[in-house]
């Protein structure tokens, strides 16, 4: 092979470049700076639409959340929403009462996020399947209900309303044209990437792909598997109740579809079109989705369905892998 | 008498009606080769599935070393040096052979769980894992994905992920099932070259390996052992052929 | 009557109607998410079909009853073996993301479906004059399709039931499900056995869905609104179980009807919290097998 010769040439023992090339794996490669640079790329080039631009990095970040337990951890949920919801209605709630300062209230949507994530999770986990599913959708669908019938505090089917969100750092106004939130929303999604990526290479994020591709291996070498998915789903769904923060707060808004069905589906539409399991899968699936939804879900709803429906079909059959999938086929 | 490295006493384990393993003695010694035959049904990966405690028994005592782990979890056998493999290969599929063998020493050495670090900074871990592939002569192969190689290879590496843990008892479950009458001479190479400080249970059908690696053979039918004893003893006892119905062993 | 013990009558007989209608459409998808492993989450596509097929039948082309219904149950498993050997027949050995995302797209393609030949209402169901009415038996008069419903669904049951003990094909889908390996290796043909099952499971559904068009609004969003309905009562009854659905769809369709009569302010609150409640207790469901 050309790579064995070119490592006897240079001196390097073939055990040493195998170890070396496998210790490397979490290095950075200059295609990863491509959304950072793409995303600071929008601010002059579709400066009309900031608004839509924060949603996409917010929905992003949320997407992101839900790879780490369905791509890395290979836990089937279809009740994610949930976490966004909470993390959503905490920041709101709170801006709706007085306290609107920004980042605490961020803060506060990851720990209430993380705390439902962790008590779902204990009960959760316990199962594989469709009696998990189940037990997700469920999760998700008593909280859509308690926040349907709490209506007082969560303004139920309207919505809730007069939230007021402060300057960040009490000098960065929300403006009306996006700005402020457009750059809220990057640093917030580039800290959680920063930590979902470091997590996804360390140890710990190893041997949840061993969860993964096999269970009952996993078991079998002695890795306490309960307590490491049980450890990936509260930092998940803290980061979807980060998510749902940011949107409450950019929007300044929170409705009931925060904890819809239809958002746990959504999120894994973008995530399988984007390709599941490889971090940057939200990074393309999402904004793909977003855009499209916005051009050409008003012009017919019905052939959106359709069109969309037929989509995750195809990719299921014939590009299982998602976009990310296509450029790996591509480059073999 | 030397503690055995591995002890049931009177293990028992019902379905219902089915009994598939009916007040079991069984005694492995250190740095023994033993295996298990028996003809299909017999119960002899009911046995193992006790053991390891994948499965709990009805009734019986498993010790490991002299102490009870009857009532411990599989994880924690594991931890005290109990390791099998799996008669039908259950290895990490779409990742490399390497990081299928690095895993493991990453739980044993108890690094697994962290979250902070690069995986690769635990290098340590990543040369012993690739020390081993070289010396089961898996490290050309070690940045392939592992459902990608030949058959018998994989069943190498599942032996190879099972070492990584480090065992002093190991049970393996029918290593050459499967696996091409080409490919197997690796495989029983493979298993002679294993230390001989590791206690060696092997579960087999193939009778030109079990006559080639074992020093003590144990029959099982139907849930009970039917007789223990030497290779030739085995070969020789008109019970065991009968059972076998046609089954020859080599003289 | 009293009022509580007619209150409490009404909330049984509504409720075993809806229960049957439920296990009807759901029975199909336990037993082939038993035997094939396969998140159908599509399955209330079929009860749909079978729904506006019934409705289009006898209200635009004025079809008898029973052979409008007979139709309708005839089509959707003719549909279903088309799905099957298309699309599902490959994924069988998927992962459950994959099998989640294509039923979601199907369902998706079939809301966008249904508005495009029968529009965003509901479908109106008349039952035939032979059925509406009421049924005196003296003490109280019962609506008399609700009736129908009842009777027609515990005979169908038990015609299922019966079925799937005595004959050839019932025994070789339970030995399946029960254990495809050893099913294989005695012979049993498990690629027709799955296109069967689906066929009849599927054919069920779309009776289902047609029977129970005024209990289950025939609208384009139906396989979405009643998925959740469907899941619980598979989830609860346990998957590949005959019998299991069956209790569980007595069980949600009377407490649903229950609660929405007692206390519609919680509205289905109770029944999420009961089926949570359930699966903590027994996570493969009150029937089902521990994975």
């Amino acid at each position: 092979m050309a790579t064995e010769r070119l490592v006897r040439a240079s001196g390097i023992r073939p055990d040493e470049f195998t170890v070396g090339v496998f210790a490397r794996r979490h290095r950075y490669h200059p295609l990863e700076a491509l959304p950072w640079v793409v995303a600071l790329a929008a601010v002059i080039v579709f400066p009309d639409y900031l608004p839509l631009g924060s949603q996409i990095l917010a929905t992003i970040l949320f997407a992101l959340s839900a790879d780490l337990v369905l791509g890395y951890a290979g836990i089937v949920t279809l009740g994610h929403a949930a976490f966004f919801g909470t993390g959503a209605y905490t920041a709101g709630i709170l801006a709706a009462n007085g306290w609107g300062e920004p980042l605490t209230g961020l803060l506060a949507g990851a720990l209430a996020a993380g705390l439902v994530g962790f008590l779902s999770g204990l009960v959760v986990l316990r199962t594989t399947g469709l009696p998990l599913l189940m037990q997700t959708l469920v999760v998700a669908t008593l909280l859509h209900e308690a926040a349907n019938k709490a209506s007082s505090i969560t303004g139920g089917d309207d919505g809730l309303q007069g939230m007021e969100v402060w300057p960040i750092f009490g000098i960065f106004r929300f403006d009306l044209f996006g700005r402020t939130a457009y750059a809220y929303c990057l640093v917030v999604l580039f800290v959680c990437w920063w930590l979902a990526r470091r997590l996804v290479h360390s140890p710990f994020g190893r041997s949840l792909t061993g969860i993964r591709e096999n269970v009952r291996r996993m078991h079998a070498i002695g890795a306490p598997v309960v307590h490491r998915r049980l450890v990936i789903y509260t930092v998940s769904a803290a980061l979807a109740g980060i998510s749902g923060a940011l949107i409450a707060q950019t929007t300044q808004f929170v409705g009931l579809t925060s904890l819809s069905l239809d958002r746990s589906g959504t999120v894994l539409i973008m995530l399988i079109i984007g390709g599941v399991g490889q971090l940057y899968g939200a990074f393309i699936g999402v904004p793909l989705y977003m855009v499209a939804q916005d051009r050409f879900s008003e012009i017919d709803p019905v052939y959106w369905y359709f069109w969309i429906g037929l989509l995750m079909v195809v990719v299921v059959v014939f590009a299982r892998g998602g976009v990310l999938g296509l450029f790996d086929r591509f480059r073999r | 008498m030397n503690t055995p490295a591995l002890e049931t006493r009177g293990l028992y384990k019902s379905f219902g009606a089915l009994t598939v393993a009916n007040a079991v003695d069984f005694r492995l010694d250190l740095g023994a080769r033993h295996a298990l035959i028996g003809p299909n049904g017999a119960g002899k990966t009911t046995f193992v599935e006790l053991v390891t405690g994948a499965l709990r028994p009805n009734a019986g005592q498993i010790r490991l070393d002299g102490a009870d782990v009857t009532s411990l979890p599989q994880a924690a056998r594991v931890k005290r040096g109990l390791v099998r493999t799996f008669q039908i290969t259950a290895l990490f599929r779409r990742l490399s052979v390497l990081e299928n063998v690095t895993l493991p020493i990453c739980e044993r050495q108890g690094i697994a769980g962290d979250l902070f670090h690069p995986a690769g900074h635990h290098r340590a871990a990543i040369e012993e894992a690739h020390a081993l592939l070289e010396r089961l002569g898996l490290d050309d192969e070690a940045l392939r994905p592992v459902y990608l190689l030949a058959y018998g290879r994989q069943r190498l590496v599942e032996i190879a992920v099972s070492l990584a843990l480090s065992p002093k008892v190991l049970l393996l479950d029918e290593p050459a099932a499967g696996v091409p009458s080409g490919e197997s001479g690796m495989i029983i190479e493979a298993i002679e070259r294993l230390p001989q400080d590791i206690a060696l249970l092997i579960i087999e059908h193939d009778m030109d390996l079990v006559f080639r690696v074992a020093q003590r053979i144990t029959v099982l039918v139907q849930g009970s052992v039917l007789v223990e004893g030497s290779p030739e003893a085995i070969a020789a006892d008109r019970e065991v052929r009968r059972v076998y119905l046609g089954e020859r062993a080599p003289a | 009557m009293t009022d509580a013990l007619s209150a409490a009558v009404s909330i049984l007989f509504h409720g075993t109607a809806l229960a049957m209608v439920l296990y009807l459409i759901s029975v199909g998808l336990s037993v082939t998410m038993g035997l094939m492993g396969f998140v159908n989450l599509a399955h209330g596509v079929f009860a749909m079909l079978g729904g506006y097929i019934v409705t289009s039948l006898i209200g635009r082309l004025g079809v008898p009853f029973v052979i409008a219904l007979a139709a309708a149950t005839v089509a959707t498993a003719l549909a279903s073996v088309v799905v099957e050997r298309l699309l599902y027949r490959r994924l069988y050995s998927a992962d459950d993301l994959d099998h989640v995302l294509l039923t979601m797209g199907l369902i998706f393609m079939s809301v966008a479906g249904a508005t495009y030949f029968w529009g965003p209402l509901a479908q109106p169901m008349h039952p035939p004059p032979w059925l509406s009415g009421t049924i005196n038996l003296g003490f109280r008069s019962f609506p008399g399709y609700r009736s129908f419903l009842i009777l027609c669904g515990a005979g169908l049951v038990t015609a299922l039931w019966l079925g799937l003990e005595r004959t050839q094909f019932g025994i070789r889908i339970r030995a399946a499900v029960d254990n495809l390996r050893m099913a294989q290796s005695v012979g049993v043909n498990t690629s027709c056995l799955f296109t069967l099952t689906f066929a009849l499971g599927s054919g069920l559904a779309g009776l289902g869905g047609a029977l129970g068009a005024d209990l289950l609004a025939i609208e384009p969003t139906y396989a979405l609104e009643n998925l959740v309905y469907f899941l619980i009562v598979v989830a609860v009854g346990g998957l590949g179980s005959i019998r299991g659905p069956f209790v569980a769809a007595l069980v949600i369709g009377i407490a649903d009807t229950g609660f929405k009569y007692l206390l519609p302010e919680l509205g289905a609150f109770f029944i999420y919290a009961l089926t949570m409640v359930i699966l903590l207790w027994r996570p493969s469901g009150l029937f089902g097998r521990a994975a």
